[in-house]
């Protein structure tokens, strides 16, 4: 399963209305260590469905949310609940890792 | 069954299979060793990380310090173009973290992320170095919201911003020329009155109209809530300190030898890295060879941890030939990248010259 693209148009109705927690990976394509992330974060996208979204965000053409959560360092993964920021994530890291950091979101 | 204990149990050891060698890590060091290893016939496992596959060349820009490219080549491109080698003569890699290694029997054994485990002969550690720190209480904090340590992630979030960067040495020079390109402003802060850095590094940087020196000073504060606003700075030779207003900064002070996994396990130098013996990589364990940035505290080019994993393979099969024939019996020698490799024609030329 891929994690889903969106935009700064869609953000509100697709992370910040969501009724699930939704995993938010800010990207981009010269960013080396996201493309590494990427394909763990669509793993914890499948395995975890039920209980989270994961979703993308690329910061090229998003500009206005990754500057809103004041995003400095890719990849970067924000956690959202309830439309606010809950917990968040920087760097690539290994999947283990991430499922600790962000175990009470997807257990 | 349920009353099976572990969590390797598929991989039980009566049937699992023992490869000649295992690299850990995959930047220059590994990468060369798997090609040697592998145009060896020896079937190389490589377990390159999940998400620091590639090495540092991963996070860098241009290399143009590594013979063959005369126009230079991006770091990340020059891995590629590894991997592919690697692969070419039959080098199975797996995008895993090695988590734990027993490395003292005569068989080694790996454990990954996963809890899986894999068998080998030898084992290569190359798992290269990691960023230092400045190791002041904010740092931690403050990662991620104004302090990097990836221009080439970063730099593009500092448009238009003041920002610093820390260090003195070719990696400091890089990182400041490519914030350039995004910055309206770079100071460079570094320790002593002149640069390690190269020659035509130091050049390219001194010469640039938006980069600065604030020579002979370190960072002891970071300042910022929610994000950096500003650096503290004291002198290294008297007792001034002086306020940096940026917004950004980033750190290229050194790196450090990756030993987590080995340090309670292999002899280490006083510098930190793996000890080896002479210009050979072997270390305090028979069967256990390191290569690369983890066993070299001065040069840690692209160029010589190449050179380091050329070493360890050839040490690797060295090892192996005089293990003899506990090799042979195996009962399960891996044939396909043999014939593979047999089949390429543009090999006969380059299997000359070593082949004795």
């Amino acid at each position: 399963m891929t994690a889903r693209e969106v935009t700064d148009a869609s953000f509100e109705t697709d992370v910040l209305k969501s009724t699930k927690p939704v995993l938010v990976d800010f990207w981009a394509e010269w960013c080396g260590p996201c493309r590494k992330l990427s394909p763990i974060l669509d793993e914890i996208a499948g395995e975890h469905a039920e209980k989270v979204d994961v979703v993308k965000l690329n910061v090229d053409d998003n500009p206005a949310t990754a500057a809103k959560y004041g995003i400095t360092s890719i990849p970067a993964v924000y956690v959202f609940k309830d439309g606010v920021v809950a917990a968040q994530s920087i760097g690539a890291k290994p999947k283990t890792v991430l499922e600790q950091e962000f175990a009470e979101f997807i257990k | 069954m349920s009353t099976d204990t572990g969590v390797s149990g598929t991989t039980s050891n009566d049937t699992q299979k023992i490869h000649d060698v295992i690299i850990v890590g995959s930047g220059p060091a590994g990468y060369t060793a798997a090609v040697y290893t592998a145009r060896a016939n020896l079937a190389p496992l490589m377990i390159a990380s999940s998400v620091k596959a590639g090495g540092e060349l991963m996070n860098t820009t241009d290399v143009e310090n590594y013979p063959g490219f005369p126009e230079g080549v991006m770091g990340p491109d020059l891995m590629e173009q590894f991997e592919k080698q690697a692969i070419r003569f039959g080098t199975e890699i797996l995008f895993e973290d090695v988590t734990k290694l027993e490395l003292s029997d005569d068989i080694k054994r790996v454990t990954i992320g996963t809890g899986e485990t894999y068998l080998a002969r030898s084992i290569i550690v190359s798992t290269g170095s990691e960023y230092r720190e400045l190791g002041l209480e904010d740092e931690k904090r403050l990662s991620g919201h104004g302090v990097s340590w990836c221009a080439t992630c970063d730099g593009f979030f500092f448009k238009d911003q003041d920002i610093a960067v820390i260090g003195g040495g070719d990696s400091a020079m890089e990182e400041a020329l490519f914030l350039t390109k995004f910055a309206r402003s770079v100071t460079v802060v570094h320790r002593r009155d002149t640069l390690r850095a190269s020659k035509i590094m130091q050049d390219r940087a001194l010469g640039h109209e938006k980069i600065r020196f604030i020579w002979n000073s370190e960072v002891v504060g970071i300042d910022g809530d929610a994000k950096v606003t500003g650096l503290r700075l004291a002198s290294t030779v008297d007792d001034s300190t002086q306020q940096l207003d940026v917004t950004g900064v980033f750190v290229a002070i050194g790196n450090d030898p990756r030993v987590d996994l080995v340090k309670d396990l292999l002899e280490l130098t006083s510098e930190g890295t793996i000890a080896v013996q002479g210009r050979t990589s072997k270390t305090s364990l028979p069967g256990v060879f390191a290569a690369g940035d983890v066993i070299d505290p001065t040069y840690r080019q692209a160029i010589t941890a190449s050179g380091s994993g050329c070493v360890a393979a050839i040490d690797v099969e060295h090892y192996l030939a005089d293990l003899g024939d506990s090799v042979d019996t195996a009962a399960e020698v891996p044939t396909p990248p043999a014939e593979q490799v047999s089949e390429e024609p543009s090999l006969i030329g380059n299997t000359q010259g070593e082949s004795l």
